[in-house]
């Protein structure tokens, strides 16, 4: 049996490590084989680039190699997928070599397009790349006053970013002594604050209790970087001193170019987490069209639900049991606070109170994150 | 014209109305999308998002528990 992973992510990478463990025997008698393909020979923490967009982490933090991060028993290659050709159970190698398979573990994630928005590029700054989050330390260090404006563009990963970023860029400006001087402007796609309910009724008085103005049903359509405007769709305009903005994303280049989905979203089972069409195709993590949260979180259950499953099939013939769309996110409030959203298809409990045992309890999980993609944790 | 049925049923996030405008940005002028939810607020905010930003509301119906909301791209 060959198990292949493409993509070395989070979702990748807990998949790989948790399946090897349970497959261990079965690796060692040479029955199964799991091999990584991935574009990088580096893992990048995402959720870290948050903090180095406020100058609480560097750049270096984020990542560790990939390989060490691997059970022995997991080949690696960096050698990315360039083409997908399920009809021979097989994918084709930027190296030009050809991998088959049995099964297909897809975990490719999502990527940022800032360029389908006119003037999004020139006009704003953001968090979701390192070197655009290096670069909003500067300007939020360089800022003397005006006003902040926030645009959010979806899709999206990591749907609470935005709300965490507010309650940052407050505490940012309070620190540096000129909060008086900066007004924060938040503009989001629908009527709420947030998307998900239980997040817009907590945040919705946490931002009116310290001065941040909302705007809702505001769906960035373009930006005049000269005159520093952000137009809506729906007809309204924000001027801005210093744009932050959450931009557009698309599933990976190689999902688009094998045009594997629209949006380059994969079509997959949101139980089974299968490759409509393919039931030997699994894709986990950003890469799929599942109306759940883009988040580490949910490729992380994704890929441990998909590990106990492959592992049971192999072993017994039986799957255990269906992804129930659980994620676990926190949400870090300001002042040294953080709550936490945990919910599935099904429940959506309220928020905890924002708290500084669970700010805490996330600072430790940037650290104990590289626990959690070695399948540990 | 495309037609195209948007599952978002016991979804919370990023929910219905959400998953509807990322849907739309994709369709093209004329395409018709038809959104299932079983959170009821999305019978309200769906007509409420089309009105202000321009596209049509073709129907909304509740087939059991579930809300079936069509509407067309027009803009």
């Amino acid at each position: 049996m060959r198990i292949l992973v493409v993509g070395g992510g989070t979702g990748g990478t807990i998949l790989a490590n948790n399946l090897s463990r349970r497959l261990a025997r079965e690796i060692r008698a040479r029955e199964v084989s799991i091999t990584m393909l991935s574009a990088s020979d580096q893992h990048m923490y995402q959720p870290g680039l948050l903090y180095v967009a406020f100058g609480q982490m560097t750049p270096d933090q984020l990542y560790r190699d990939q390989a060490s991060l691997l059970e022995p028993n997991v080949e690696f290659h960096v050698d990315p997928v360039e083409e997908f050709q399920f009809d021979q159970n097989r994918v084709r190698t930027k190296s030009g070599k050809g991998y088959e398979y049995d099964v297909l573990v897809i975990a490719t994630g999502s990527r940022i397009v800032p360029k389908e928005v006119p003037g999004l590029v020139e006009g704003s700054e953001t968090f979701f790349t390192e070197e655009s989050a290096v670069r909003m330390h500067k300007r939020l260090m360089q800022f003397t006053g005006g006003t902040v404006a926030m645009t959010v563009s979806i899709p999206h990963k990591c749907p609470v970013a935005p709300v965490e970023a507010m309650f940052l860029l407050h505490d940012f400006f309070k620190a540096r002594g000129i909060r008086d001087k900066v007004k924060l402007r938040y503009n989001y796609p629908i009527n709420a604050v947030h998307a998900t309910a239980n997040v817009a009724r907590w945040a919705k008085p946490e931002f009116e209790k310290i001065g941040i103005e909302v705007e809702t049903f505001f769906n960035l359509k373009e930006v005049d970087p000269v005159n520093q405007i952000a137009y809506s769709e729906e007809g309204t305009e924000v001027k801005y001193d210093l744009h932050i903005a959450i931009p557009p994303h698309r599933g990976a280049e190689i999902a688009d170019s094998n045009k594997l989905g629209q949006g380059g979203w994969i079509p997959t089972d949101r139980f089974k987490l299968t490759m409509d069409g393919h039931d030997n195709v699994y894709v986990i993590g950003d890469a799929t069209n599942i109306p759940v949260s883009k988040t580490g979180s949910a490729a992380h259950y994704e890929a441990e639900v998909l590990a106990e499953n492959l592992a049971s099939v192999i072993k017994t013939g039986t799957p255990v049991r269906e992804y129930d769309g659980k994620v676990y996110c926190f949400i870090e409030a300001g002042r040294e606070r953080a709550t936490y959203n945990a919910f599935d298809y099904v429940n959506l409990p309220d928020l905890k109170p924002a708290s500084k045992a669970i700010h805490w309890f996330k600072m430790a999980y940037n650290q104990m994150y590289w626990t959690t993609v070695r399948g540990l944790l | 014209m495309t037609e195209k049925v948007i599952d978002a049923c016991n979804t919370f996030c990023p929910g219905p109305l959400m998953e509807l405008i990322t849907y739309m940005k994709q369709a093209e002028i004329g395409d018709t999308l038809e959104l299932l939810s079983t959170d009821n607020g999305t019978a309200t905010d769906v007509p409420e998002w089309i009105n202000k930003v321009g596209h049509e509301m073709v129907s909304t119906e509740k087939v059991g528990d579930v809300w079936h909301i069509k509407v067309r791209k027009a803009k």
